[in-house]
């Protein structure tokens, strides 16, 4: 080490100039709850059960989602559509339980690509959001199926 | 106004103010540390903040209070109350403003003026190190009594170093009162320019005896848990904190006061003796104490602790010799009137 790099000081002179230039910078803070960053395109978060253009559901309770399911996460009760609620399911059968529960789902994603009637997807904007209750990570079709299209 | 009412507002004013600062160089720590890493640190207890050393204090007071059994009650008791004492005490012989005449009669804004300020200065900084070593030894912890062991070894150290360059000081002032020493500084004759080796010295010495980055060694997370204060909990942990604050105010206004002119400003000499002249040399004042508390907290984000032996080796093996070598150095000047 020569002199200069020996006592230390134009060192320590150029460090504190460097924090003192951060001082200035642009934070990188995003203030969460009220500030969101958007959420990457491929981001797989909560799932939806999604209606099609006529606001039937999609989905036809064949269990395929269940069956491609690592983690075990969803089940579903399958039930025969009757003449009076026909409006609201695409085919003759429907899930009339569909229930994810949320804290064994790894949100691979396996379920929207096993699924054939392309009812089951993991939106890219939305998150499961915490609880404090066990209970409220298991998911019904009351969460988890798409609202009616308002036309 | 009797001189002693006087005396008791003005020393409750700066035990007030010695306390408020000390709070807010807590939220300004954060909030500088944040900005000076990107971020941007406390900001939700009331408008920017402002209201968290508040909550900290409040959060303090409501933690729960431990004393370890096997510890020295008392002692255990007194060690941070001891280091509160020592800190507060040091603000009594700095003068923070010019002396203020109103309807003939004349109010000196120092608690006392003794004519061995510098003396009593290093006194009371010295009796500091028993409330960490008091505070660490009645702990009966060895982790805390290595930690109040290393405090007290570096303050002893450092402070012979930090005495040295005081030394040099006197000698260019031939006083050791405070306020004839800021006297001296009117102008620009600051005594930064008289002594800047001394100054450097002086500084990092400072930084040391506060326990300060880069010499925060008593309170090495890695190797000694807390350091001295690892056992204490609630507002004794806070009054060890607390009182590191004050030290940083007291030793800025040290600063301030020996190398940087006090309350002086050029033109002030022009000035009518009177409520303005006090008012505007307090505020020079303390626009000098911050610059240095905002030093003590920029550098503390800069630099990283160093290694114990390599504080030792730099407090005795380069500082002393130095700060002798700058006595030699003052003593040749003034000898041959250079």
């Amino acid at each position: 080490m020569n002199f200069s790099e020996r006592i230390y000081l134009p060192a320590v002179f150029k460090g504190m100039a460097i924090t003192l230039s951060h001082l200035f910078r642009k934070k990188a803070t995003i203030q969460y709850p009220e500030q969101q960053r958007p959420m990457s395109q491929v981001f797989r978060g909560l799932h939806i059960l999604k209606r099609d253009e006529k606001g039937a559901e999609r989905c036809t309770a064949c269990g395929l989602c269940a069956l491609a399911c690592p983690a075990e996460a969803i089940t579903m009760t399958a039930a025969e559509r009757t003449p009076d609620n026909k409006q609201f399911y695409r085919e003759e059968k429907y899930a009339s339980v569909y229930e994810i529960n949320m804290l064994r789902c790894i949100f691979c994603g396996l379920c929207e690509e096993a699924c054939p009637k392309a009812a089951i997807f993991l939106q890219n904007d939305v998150m499961a959001p915490a609880s404090y209750e066990r209970e409220d990570f298991i998911y019904g079709k009351d969460r988890l199926v798409e609202p009616f299209l308002q036309n | 106004m009797n001189e002693w009412v006087f005396k008791i507002i003005f020393i409750s004013i700066i035990f007030g103010l010695s306390l408020f600062i000390a709070m807010y160089s807590t939220y300004a720590e954060r909030k500088l540390a944040a900005f000076l890493q990107d971020r941007l640190g406390p900001n939700r207890a009331g408008p920017f903040g402002l209201l968290q050393p508040l909550a900290d204090g409040v959060k303090l007071f409501f933690k729960e209070e431990f004393i370890p059994k096997a510890s020295d009650r008392w002692l255990f008791i007194m060690g941070p109350g001891l280091f509160m004492i020592t800190a507060l005490m040091t603000s009594a012989v700095i003068p923070f403003a010019p002396d203020l005449v109103l309807n003939g009669q004349t109010y000196s804004m120092q608690a006392a003026d003794l004519n061995v300020g510098i003396l009593y200065i290093f006194g009371v900084v010295s009796l500091g190190v028993y409330g960490v070593l008091v505070g660490g030894w009645a702990s009966n912890n060895k982790f805390s009594l290595l930690g109040a062991i290393r405090a007290a070894s570096q303050n002893i150290s450092y402070e012979l170093a930090m005495g040295l360059s005081i030394v040099a000081l006197v000698m260019v002032t031939s006083t050791l009162s405070l306020r004839d020493i800021v006297d001296q500084q009117h102008g620009w004759h600051w005594n930064i320019i008289y002594q800047p080796f001394g100054f450097l010295i002086f500084i990092i010495c400072a930084f040391a005896e506060t326990n300060r980055a880069p010499f925060d060694l008593p309170e090495c997370e890695t190797e000694l848990v807390g350091g001295y204060h690892t056992e204490f909990s609630s507002m004794k942990l806070g009054f060890y904190l607390f009182a590191e604050y004050i030290n940083v105010f007291v030793s800025s206004a040290v600063l301030a006061t020996l190398y940087f002119g006090g309350y002086q400003f050029p033109f002030i000499s022009d000035m009518e003796p009177g409520m303005a002249k006090t008012i505007l040399g307090a505020c020079v004042m303390f626009g000098k104490i911050f610059f240095f508390i905002f030093l003590f907290i920029w550098i503390r984000w800069t630099l990283p602790r160093f290694r114990y032996d390599q504080l030792m080796n730099l407090g005795w093996k380069v500082l002393i010799p130095l700060s002798v070598l700058n006595i030699l150095l003052t003593g040749a000047f003034i000898l041959f009137k250079i």
